[in-house]
């Protein structure tokens, strides 16, 4: 962390973050070194927001308590289901009862910040989905993050597609299982604020946030990634690697410098994913690229279509444009 | 000049054409053991990767016998009915020809098609019998069609083996001492005959020639009988491996010339080359023009890039004289060209040549025959392009072009072939047994009935053994119409087709249901409809897209995400938006894949 403290320049933290694989190995001293050395040597608000990032099997009384003492203020929780079938079917190490308990855990030890992870598309009907939200609902978490279940190639979930462990579900099934999600989340009162996040009013996650509206961040750790507006940096992935170039007293990471245009299509990328959208007079100004003209009729097609909403010069996405927000991304984008 | 010999090696496709060459220039030392590859004269990659020969190549041999050092002019030809133009060209250059035949195939159409034409201009014949080492090889009943065939003795058959270089002596032998060596003056005034050309964006454009009468000499003032226009000649050279420059070449011999000339156009295969000074009086008779068998439109995808179109069809069509094609506009796509093509692979060949080449991105609209739309007071119009079919009250009726088709098969497929050129409109004439069970049919049929896919379908009910030729024989009556296609209600002219009376219900179905499964679902449904002038008889739909959107974008997702929809962008180049439908390449050759 010595080594890469002049990346933030000067610039107050406002938000750190836990995450990324499983925080919960980390011994107590272990977390209460990393927050003091970002104490020591940046500057760091008042009302920062530290989450950590854990799965309910590890989210004990003691372990809890612990986190709270280390000034550790939000808990993000990895539920995705709270139906024991399918838990087993994801290869999950806890139960739906497990799962409860290390919410309401959170909540005596005094966590008045918690995120529940949800994962939707597991399979086609819509009622364990249905059944899953209501529980969540009961529990009152101050954030959901509702997430469809993807599989891609090269991943664990792609393995075990390819092998017939984990089938696909229908584009129609997801579609439908998002459209209740939205439903039955803004009734109780949760504001939909990114595709797959939703929060009591005002409560947005600040970190994740962050990377939506194109803010600085540091990475710390192997294949972690920062951001300092310009380049995108990528720190080496495997463990000893990373461990050794540290030893070395040098630290090295992969460097790639975004183009205008590679900012532009980033932009439109994270922004129109929340519904703080994409200020394109603000993108003109910065970047000197007119998305308004270049990309008129596009932009007028979604208008017309009630996919898209342009509010002066910010143009954002409706929650049916959100559902198919990477073809209108890329039909936007630049080349 | 006795000493030189001119000959070309034809064949039906893969019978070993350029595996023979070779093992002519290994066995002659033009290539040293470091330079050689299989097939070393298909050097164009698309050629390779085919396994194919696309394009002629004539390359200069030297050869020593009794003490007397020879020069052999090789040209090797592609087999492939498509390039049949590359073949008669190659023909026009020399005074002999290697019929290459192979032993386990036996005689096939185009061994035919491409003797006969070898034959009309008086080339003297050598029959190859090749891949005698295979263990299918039939070197007995072979030899026997060939006699047959050519009329010749059974001890004029060459058996050789081009893998296993069998053979290969006296097939040089045979060449010093049966083709003639080439007639001409090197005296009289020059008359040099242009049969390929290819442009070098350094040199200009490269000529190659045949030299009749006379000598050409560097720094010789000269003309072309074409356009008039006159040139220093910058180079002459030979056609080894690499191009050898030398001071002249004489009466009899193959060479190349470089003259600064930038201008595609005014370069015509088939132009008589003579000197400013001394002058000949005749023109070499050319070539006949190319009967372009199917036409198709081909347009920039990006409306900007016509006139770059322009010129790289200009450069290309040096390099491939049966390439035919003039402006056209379409509603759809705007400004491109109505190219003609001599069957399906030249088209697939030039689309790929164009962005290969010349570094095109181009769409092809549907493939179309050419039809005669006759007038009321008898005069024709010729319809190139779907769109350009008149209304029917305008005319009196439709002709369309007929061919006369060769298929030789075994004689247990007879039943099958004819069962399928039937379907096809076809009408069969003459049964001709070139051995116990070998048969050659005939058939006429319409055009638009084989260029398409009939081949395939031919090859797949003969398991392979069957081989096809065709010739236009003229246009006939008949009832075609014009099929139209709406997406959204917008008509798309690059899509529409002309078919048979009786197959148009059928036809406008089934294209439907293909575009149903090619046009890539959009944020809207697309309505796609098959009309008969204003009668719609058919229809389909295309949903619209459901979801399409990554669960999770955070720090690490979001360039590796910018570049995967980035890349979706690029992949959508080869689509041309149509209203607001975007429409794939594949959607307009999908009219062919119907059946
Ligand atoms: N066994 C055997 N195979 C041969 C012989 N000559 C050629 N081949 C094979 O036949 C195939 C076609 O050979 P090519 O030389 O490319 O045939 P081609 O006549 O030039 O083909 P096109 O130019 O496309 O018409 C290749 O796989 C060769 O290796 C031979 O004498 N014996
Ligand atoms: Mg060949």
């Amino acid at each position: 962390m010595e080594l890469r403290k002049g990346y933030l320049k000067d610039e107050p933290v406002e938000s750190i973050y836990f995450g990324g694989g499983t925080p919960s190995l980390l011994e107590e001293s272990e977390i209460r070194l990393l927050i003091d050395q970002i104490r020591e040597n940046h500057s760091v608000e008042r009302d920062v927001e530290i989450t950590f990032e854990a799965n309910p099997e590890n989210l004990s009384i003691e372990y809890l308590e612990c986190l709270k003492s280390l000034g550790i203020n939000r808990i993000s929780i990895g539920i995705q289901s709270f139906n024991d079938l399918q838990l087993k079917y994801l290869n999950r190490n806890h139960n739906a009862n497990e799962a409860i308990n290390s919410f309401e855990n959170a909540r005596r030890v005094g966590f008045d910040n918690i995120n529940i992870d949800l994962i939707y598309g597991i399979s086609e009907e819509n009622t364990i989905w249905q059944a899953n939200i209501s529980q969540a609902l009961d529990l009152s978490p101050e954030h959901i993050s509702a997430y469809c279940l993807t599989i891609e190639e090269k991943t664990v979930f792609g393995n075990w597609h390819k092998t017939g462990k984990l089938l696909g579900i229908n584009e129609e099934t997801g579609a439908s299982h998002f459209e209740s999600a939205h439903t039955s989340l803004s009734k109780a009162g949760f504001q939909h604020y990114e595709i797959s996040n939703f929060c009591k009013p005002g409560l947005y996650a600040k970190h994740n946030t962050s990377y939506w509206k194109n803010r600085k961040y540091l990475g710390v750790g192997p294949g972690a990634h920062s951001y300092d507006m310009n380049t995108r940096q990528y720190n080496v992935s495997n463990n000893a690697l990373y461990i050794k170039s540290l030893n070395g007293g040098n630290f090295s990471s992969k460097v790639e410098k975004l183009t205008t245009i590679d900012k532009v299509n980033e932009c439109l990328l994270t922004g129109l994913r929340t519904i703080w959208g994409c200020n394109l007079e603000e993108i003109n100004n910065k970047h000197g690229i007119d998305l308004l003209e270049k990309k008129i009729r596009s932009i007028n097609h979604l208008l017309s279509s009630g996919l898209g909403k342009l509010d002066k010069a910010t143009l954002s996405l409706t929650t049916s444009g959100w559902l198919i927000a990477d073809k209108i991304v890329s039909d936007l984008m630049i080349d | 000049m006795d000493n030189i010999r001119n000959f070309c090696i034809i064949a039906h496709i893969d019978h070993g054409k350029s595996t023979l060459a070779d093992r002519l220039l290994e066995s002659t030392g033009t290539v040293s053991g470091r330079d050689m590859q299989a097939q070393l004269l298909d050097n164009m990659d698309l050629e390779r990767e085919r396994g194919i020969t696309i394009k002629s190549h004539a390359i200069q041999m030297d050869y020593s016998k009794d003490g007397n050092l020879y020069i052999l002019n090789l040209i090797d030809t592609p087999g492939h009915v498509d390039f049949s133009y590359e073949v008669s060209r190659s023909i026009a250059a020399c005074e002999g020809a290697l019929l290459v035949v192979d032993a386990s195939q036996g005689i096939e159409a185009q061994t035919i098609s491409n003797l006969y034409l070898a034959i009309e201009h008086d080339l003297e014949i050598i029959p190859v019998l090749n891949k005698i080492d295979l263990p299918g090889a039939m070197v007995e009943e072979v030899s026997d069609q060939i006699m047959d065939l050519i009329g010749c003795k059974r001890e004029d058959i060459l058996l050789a083996s081009a893998k296993e270089g069998i053979g290969i002596t006296e097939i040089l032998e045979a060449i010093v001492n049966k083709v003639p060596a080439p007639g001409g003056d090197p005296n009289a005034p020059l008359q040099a005959m242009i049969f390929d050309s290819m442009y070098n964006p350094f040199r200009g454009v490269e000529v190659i020639l045949r030299v009749f009468n006379g000598t050409m000499n560097k720094g010789d003032l000269v003309k072309f009988f074409n356009t008039g226009k006159t040139y220093n000649v910058d180079e002459v050279g030979i056609l080894k491996l690499n191009h050898q420059p030398v001071k002249s070449i004489g009466a009899g011999n193959v060479g190349y010339l470089v003259s600064g000339i930038k201008e595609a156009r005014e370069v015509k295969v088939g132009d008589t080359i003579t000197h400013v000074d001394n002058p000949t009086k005749q023109a070499i008779k050319g070539f006949e023009d190319v009967k372009p068998m199917v036409f198709a439109g081909i347009y920039p995808v990006e409306t900007s890039e016509y006139e770059e179109l322009r010129s790289s069809l200009e450069k290309l069509q040096l390099n491939d004289a049966s390439l035919v094609w003039e402006p056209e506009t379409s509603a759809a796509l705007g400004f491109g060209f109505r190219c003609g093509f001599l069957g399906m692979l030249h088209l697939e060949i030039v689309q790929e040549r164009l962005e290969r080449e010349f570094d095109m991105t181009v769409i092809t609209t549907v493939p179309s025959v050419q039809y005669h739309a006759i007038k009321t007071d008898k005069s024709i119009i010729k319809v190139n392009a779907p769109s350009e079919m008149p209304e029917g009250n305008l005319i009196s009726h439709v002709e369309e072009p007929f061919i006369k088709a060769q298929i030789i098969t075994k004689s247990d497929f007879i039943g099958v072939v004819i069962k399928l050129c039937m379907d096809k409109r076809g009408t069969i004439g003459n049964q001709v047994y070139l051995t116990a069970d070998r048969v050659e049919l005939s058939f006429e049929m319409p055009l638009a009935e084989i260029v398409f896919d009939f081949f395939d379908r031919l090859k797949t009910i003969s398991r392979g053994y069957a081989s096809l030729d065709y010739e236009l024989i003229g246009f006939r009556k008949s009832d075609v119409i014009k099929l139209d296609i709406k997406l959204n209600n917008d008509k798309v002219d690059a899509l529409s087709a002309i078919v048979h009376r009786a197959k148009a219900y059928e036809w406008g179905k089934r294209l439907c249901v293909k575009l149903r499964e090619l046009l890539p679902r959009q944020m809207f449904e697309i309505a796609i409809q098959a009309s008969i002038g204003s009668k719609v008889i058919a229809r389909e739909s295309v949903r619209a897209m459901r979801k399409n959107v990554i669960a999770k974008c955070y720090g690490g997702d979001i360039t590796r995400k910018r570049k995967l929809l980035e890349k979706q962008k690029k992949g959508k180049k080869r689509m041309r938006q149509i209203g607001n439908v975007e429409i794939p390449q594949e959607a307009f050759m999908a009219v062919l894949k119907l059946d």
